[in-house]
């Protein structure tokens, strides 16, 4: 059986900066992979060349056996690799019902077969939001919502191109422990509904909960992978840490 | 509203600015009339880009007098009818339109804006030492006092056919705001890069922009050498066109196809009367003096004035 993703020694610089040094990843389907790493280790980078944002200076992205690099974000997003955001971007002159009837356009509506009409992304946008708990604020603009309504309309967002792969960039960032949880029970469903997911989080106790495999990254180069309670005993993973 | 009755309804409104136009019976209204309807259509077509993508164009003259100046060409190889060369000029602009975004959409925010710029200074240019179109000398175009099929007068006739052009452009502009395309061009104007992680193809949607942003300037500058009967690139060119292009959708408001058309509408009437009473030099600066205004008391134009009221 082929990875879902497959990621062969991506490289990206910046200037005459390594953020990544030839990273090697291969998830399967299903999985619930945690990714950390300090500050600056090249995390969000990666996500940016896996999706397209940042054009990668090396190496090959597959998802499902489809080569991906090459091809502009859109097109990825198109087949299946959705990401959001570590600093919420919502678009600011959209209603958050709105905000989430773009990629339902240009995604879902993009794909063969895939026809929406006007009622029915209607009831889709609300569906989304449902799903993520934002019905209520559906007419309110997105400068208007909380930091934890504004890290769920980017999941919902991210969840309308209707994913096989998410990559959520510090979804949890900034949230109190209750809605920590909320964000983690429902990361947990849309797994269990087939959505294979990366999350990227420095909470630990949320990585662990979650993770049933953890990648750490440190200065742009993958260091560990396996179980989660064995990398974090990785003594070369607690002196990354220690040493932060 | 949906796009039908929205015509018929533009359709009438177009109707009765033609019969008080005729009520008035002076052909200066005429006159003064094609004006503002040719900023209604300029001010729209700016409108596509700048407001509903946010990719503002200073190059708005350059766009127009190649609609002009494509007319001026075919006049004198081979004489058409102005509807005809709206087309022409819609087409050759659309082109050039495409050309610059391929060339610079790849700029954000200021560095587009002074590459759009630099386009009119090299289209300027070119038409300066292209003798064939009069050059810097300028051409005249000979008006006929009626048109050939009913009799209209001529200048009448102009102000029909651009009031027409005013009612497709402000037709198309309405529709695309409320299309896939609409929502694809405010995800742009948002954040390019969230709007390519949801989907949104942003450089063929900005391409589309640009050419059709530039195609109904063109199509708005191909009359013009019939409108002054005589043409060069000071006046083709003027400054006027690119400060009142972008100063009418600020002051009417840019979300929506009704700011280009209020703006365009108030300014332009206003710039005209100015005109008679004054002086045409005082144009530029009712512009300036009205857009500091607007800037200050009204950011989001008469638009947003009015939406804020509401909430
Ligand atoms: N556009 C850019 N230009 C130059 N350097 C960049 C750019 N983006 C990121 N970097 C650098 O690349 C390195 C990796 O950054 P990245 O954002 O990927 O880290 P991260 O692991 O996501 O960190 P954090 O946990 O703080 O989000 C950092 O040193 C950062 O300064
Ligand atoms: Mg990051």
């Amino acid at each position: 059986m082929t990875a879902l993703l497959s990621v062969k020694n991506v490289e990206k610089r910046f200037g005459g900066f390594t953020a990544l040094g030839g990273i090697d990843l291969e998830i399967q389907a299903g999985e619930r992979v945690g990714l950390i790493g300090p500050n600056g280790s090249g995390k969000s980078t990666l996500v940016n060349c896996l999706s397209g944002t940042l054009r990668q200076d090396g190496g090959s992205v597959h998802l499902a056996g489809r080569r991906l690099d090459g091809l502009p974000a859109h097109a990825r997003t198109r087949l299946g690799l959705a990401r959001s955001f570590q600093l919420p971007r919502p678009f600011a002159s959209l209603t958050v019902a709105e905000n989430v009837r773009i990629p339902l356009l240009y995604t879902v509506n993009a794909r063969p077969g895939g026809m929406l009409d006007g009622p029915g992304l209607t009831a889709r946008c609300l569906e989304l939001l449902d799903l993520v708990g934002l019905v209520r604020v559906a007419g309110k603009m997105p400068t208007d919502l909380t930091q934890i309504e504004m890290r769920k309309l980017e999941l919902a967002r991210a969840l309308a191109s209707e994913p096989t792969l998410l990559i959520a960039d510090e979804a949890m960032a900034g949230l109190s422990h209750g809605e920590i949880d909320e964000i983690l029970a429902l990361l947990l469903r849309l797994n269990r509904q087939g959505i294979t997911i990366i999350l990227i989080e420095h909470i630990m106790r949320a990585v662990m909960q979650f993770s049933d495999r953890l990648v750490v990254l440190v200065a742009g180069r993958k260091i560990a992978d396996g179980l989660p309670g064995e990398v974090v005993r990785n003594p070369e993973v607690e002196r990354a840490y220690l040493g932060e | 509203m949906r796009n039908l009755p929205f015509l018929v309804l533009a359709l009438l409104a177009a109707a009765a600015v033609f019969g008080a136009a005729k009520f008035v019976g002076n052909s200066y209204v005429f006159f003064a009339g094609y004006v503002v309807l040719q900023y209604v259509v300029l001010a729209t077509a700016w409108n596509i880009l700048g407001g509903y993508v946010g990719y503002v164009n200073f190059g708005t003259a350059a766009f127009l007098a190649l609609g002009a100046y494509s007319s001026v060409a075919i006049h004198k190889l081979f004489p058409m009818p102005i509807p005809a060369l709206i087309l022409i000029g819609g087409l050759v602009s659309g082109v050039i339109g495409l050309l610059m975004g391929y060339l610079t959409l790849r700029l954000r925010g200021a560095f587009f804006s002074i590459a759009t710029l630099a386009l009119a200074v090299v289209v300027q240019t070119f038409i300066i030492n292209w003798s064939f179109v009069g050059g810097s000398r300028g051409a005249y175009i000979v008006r006929p006092r009626t048109t050939a099929f009913f009799g209209i007068d001529y200048i009448e006739y102009l102000f029909l056919i651009m009031l027409a052009l005013a009612v497709i452009a402000v037709f198309s502009a309405r529709c695309i705001e409320h299309s896939r395309l609409g929502y694809g061009f405010a995800a742009i104007r948002d954040d390019e890069a969230a709007a390519e992680a949801s989907g949104v193809p942003t450089l063929r949607l900005k391409l589309l922009a640009t050419t059709l942003s530039g195609a109904f300037m063109g199509m708005a500058g191909a009359p013009l050498p019939y409108y002054v009967t005589y043409l060069d690139p000071a006046s083709g060119f003027s400054l006027t066109y690119a400060v009142n292009a972008i100063a009418m959708p600020l002051i009417g408001g840019t979300g929506s196809w009704i700011g280009p058309v209020i703006g365009a509408v108030l300014l332009g009437t206003l710039q005209q009367i100015a005109t008679v009473t004054i002086s045409s030099a005082l144009n530029l600066l009712i512009v300036g003096l009205v857009l500091v205004g607007f800037v200050i008391a009204a950011p989001n134009g008469l638009l947003g004035l009015l939406r804020g009221e509401r909430r």
